[in-house]
């Protein structure tokens, strides 16, 4: 058996890869439930009523994909130039920081004017501390994987810090949580009786941005050309360093977002977990979804199915919730045998 | 107490060898991997695999140094699934390694809380005592330092010769050495290449997993959830500022810990009014200072990160 390359790809296997992937996964999986001792049918089916099987089911859902659509957007955009942020994390929680350094009360400004001025810093907090690691590689060419890894321990930390410190709301009875969001930049709830924000409306608007400028620009064309080859790149006179360097504030503010539409939307104010882990489920997102940034809004969706239903699964059947983040990466590890098909077929010696 | 008074004391000492043992495995480990041309970032999920299994190994009646073998399979069968994904598929080595490290890590956490559902605070076992060496342990100074460790960190000081000898002086240290600069000459010499790259990073991965075991069953006495804390992604960069020589490696995961045993020292000295965060950060801000120094010169092994087909160049 050998791999042999493949010209050219149907529209119709590149949408069937993810299902595929999926569906190893769900079999992976339920042998670890046979495990725990309980019917897989039965698991499955009380996982899928707690995604998807109710109204206020569906609105969790989504309130939980809209921060999952923006790091998987990240990912998609950094991964594309082969920019390897790993730091959606550290840069969710800066833009989460941001927004409480300047929507607390330091500045008031009218409703339609408030809330893009909150994207807007988070934005540029996000995108600089990936700039960090971006000019780190690209001048001095340290290691971004490492760079942005380690920089969310610190900045984790530097939350922390300022949780229990400077930050800390007295009115919040001790409990290490920042002051609130003003009204005004709060994102509004769109189904009554939900957790369910503006923020999805945000998420969306932003894939499709994201959509149109990796396809149709001369931005994303040049990110897309340094992620093929970037010597190429460089040699037909594209600015590679630049490219780069617009992929990290893209990417980062991305991420910072998320921190946006938990903190303003969601939860209303800072606190320490205000992310399980919505950076890195960001890697899987934009994996499950071929980096395609339309994609993205189905992968997000998928996932923040997955950890809703399998929270609920496991207060119905008593298996731990975990069971969610080892099928994320199951789904990942899958979706990549399966994007190997994209490019390559078996092919018997 | 005096910064340089510190540096003196027998204790500062015993604590910097013991914090450097699970770096030494950690770094040896991610070491033939990227030798072998395979960047490993599962590191940090095999690390939290190896200290979950060999704390449950024990837990349920097993003996501490099979508890070190137990550990040792574990990773290694994570190692063969990363290379199964990287070296004979060829897929992304970024994207796989992120995979195993979520897989490793929640699948640790999953098989924690399927076997003990409903426990809340962390049960323990009973973990390697120190072992004095006799003779040595007597040296002043030195000997209490280096000689009355555990088990686990013997092992970690003995396996840096070990491993220096079998990769320069051994043919398979020579082929590793050779597959992640040139597979092309590996396989002209009629030797397997991603058989090759498959042994090699299945005993880094369960290098990295004695690493964390020594977490569980040496230092503390019970798995905690997040306990590997970055040490994993520490010991990538610790790899790339040894310029993957073992040698080095070892002075760098002993400086490593050196510097934080002393900020931890220096933490406990109250009276100082930095907030206990900053101290946490060091290591991450240190090991990234690190990078920053030495990346300019760092000599990339040729072939790490590319995939080796058959007949495809």
């Amino acid at each position: 058996m050998r791999l042999e390359r493949r010209q050219g790809v149907s529209l119709w296997l590149r949408l069937t890869l993810p299902v595929m992937a999926i569906a190893i996964a769900l079999l992976l999986c339920s042998t670890l439930l046979l495990w725990a001792g309980v019917s897989v049918s039965d698991a499955y089916l009380s996982l899928a009523q707690g995604a998807f099987g109710s109204k206020f089911a569906l609105t969790e859902t989504l309130t939980r994909a809209t921060p999952l659509i923006f790091t998987g957007l990240a990912a998609a955009v950094a991964f594309r130039a082969k920019l390897w942020n790993i730091g959606g994390e550290g840069q969710l929680y800066m833009g989460a920081m941001a927004i409480t350094l300047f929507g607390t009360g330091a500045v008031t400004l009218p409703p339609v004017l408030m809330v893009p001025f909150l994207f807007l810093v988070a934005v540029l907090g996000g995108g600089m501390l990936l700039l960090v690691s971006a000019a780190l590689k690209t001048w001095l060419r340290v290691d971004e994987v490492v760079t942005t890894l380690l920089l969310n321990f610190v900045v984790l930390l530097l939350v922390d810090y300022l949780l229990f410190g400077p930050w800390k709301d007295p009115m919040a009875l001790g409990w290490p949580q920042a002051a609130r969001i003003v009204d005004e930049g709060r994102l509004a709830t769109i189904v009554p009786r939900s957790r369910l924000h503006t923020g999805l409306l945000f998420a969306l608007g932003a894939a499709c941005l994201v959509w149109v400028v990796m396809r149709f620009t001369r931005w994303g064309f040049e990110i897309r050309a340094v992620g093929h080859n970037i010597f190429a790149a460089g040699f037909s006179g594209i600015p590679v360093k630049l490219a780069v360097i617009r992929t990290a504030l893209l990417s980062g503010g991305l991420a910072a977002c998320a921190g946006v539409t938990e903190v303003a939307g969601t939860k209303g104010y800072l606190t320490v977990d205000i992310s399980p882990g919505f950076g890195y489920t960001g890697i899987a997102v934009a994996m499950l979804a071929g980096l395609n940034p339309l994609g993205v809004i189905a992968a997000a969706v998928f996932f923040a199915g997955i950890y809703n239903g399998a929270d609920s699964m496991s207060r119905a059947m008593n298996v731990s919730n975990y069971i969610a983040d080892v099928m994320t990466a199951t789904a990942l590890l899958s979706m990549l045998v399966c994007s190997l098909l994209v490019n390559y077929r078996l092919k018997r010696n | 107490m005096e910064l340089v008074e510190i540096l003196f004391t027998v204790g500062f000492w015993t604590a910097v060898i013991r914090m450097a043992t699970p770096l030494i495995f950690g770094t040896l480990g991610e070491l033939i991997c990227e030798r072998a041309g395979v960047l490993n970032l599962g590191i940090e999920g095999i690390m939290t695999f190896g200290a979950m299994i060999a704390w449950m190994w024990v837990y349920q009646g097993g003996d501490l140094y099979s508890a070190i073998v137990v550990a040792a399979i574990a990773g290694a069968v994570f190692g063969v699934l990363h290379s199964g994904l990287t070296v004979y598929l060829g897929v992304s080595q970024h994207v796989s390694g992120i995979g195993i490290t979520l897989l490793a890590s929640s699948f640790s956490y999953f098989i924690f809380r399927v076997m003990l559902p409903d426990v809340t605070t962390p049960p323990k076992i009973e973990s390697f005592e120190p072992l004095a060496i006799p003779l040595l342990s007597s040296i002043p100074f030195i000997g209490p330092a280096l000689f009355q460790q555990t088990v686990i960190t013997y092992i970690a000081l003995a396996l840096i010769p070990v491993f220096s000898y079998v990769l320069y002086r051994t043919p398979f240290g020579l082929a590793v050495r050779m597959v992640g600069e040139n597979p092309l000459a590996v396989e002209a010499q009629g030797i397997d290449v991603l058989a090759l790259r498959t042994i090699a990073v299945a005993i880094g991965s369960a290098l990295m997993a004695i690493g964390g075991a020594f977490l569980t069953i040496s230092v503390f006495d019970a798995f905690y959830f997040g306990m590997i804390n970055g040490r994993g992604w520490i010991c990538i960069a610790l790899v790339i500022f040894a310029s993957w020589k073992p040698g080095k490696a070892f002075l760098g995961t002993i400086l490593f810990a050196g510097f934080d045993a002393l900020q931890i020292r220096i933490q406990q000295e109250s009276g100082i009014g930095i907030p206990y965060q900053f101290f946490l950060m060091l290591p991450y801000l240190l090991s990234i200072a690190a990078l920053i120094l030495i990346s300019r010169k760092a000599a990339y092994p040729k072939a790490l990160l590319v995939p080796f087909r058959k007949g495809e160049r």
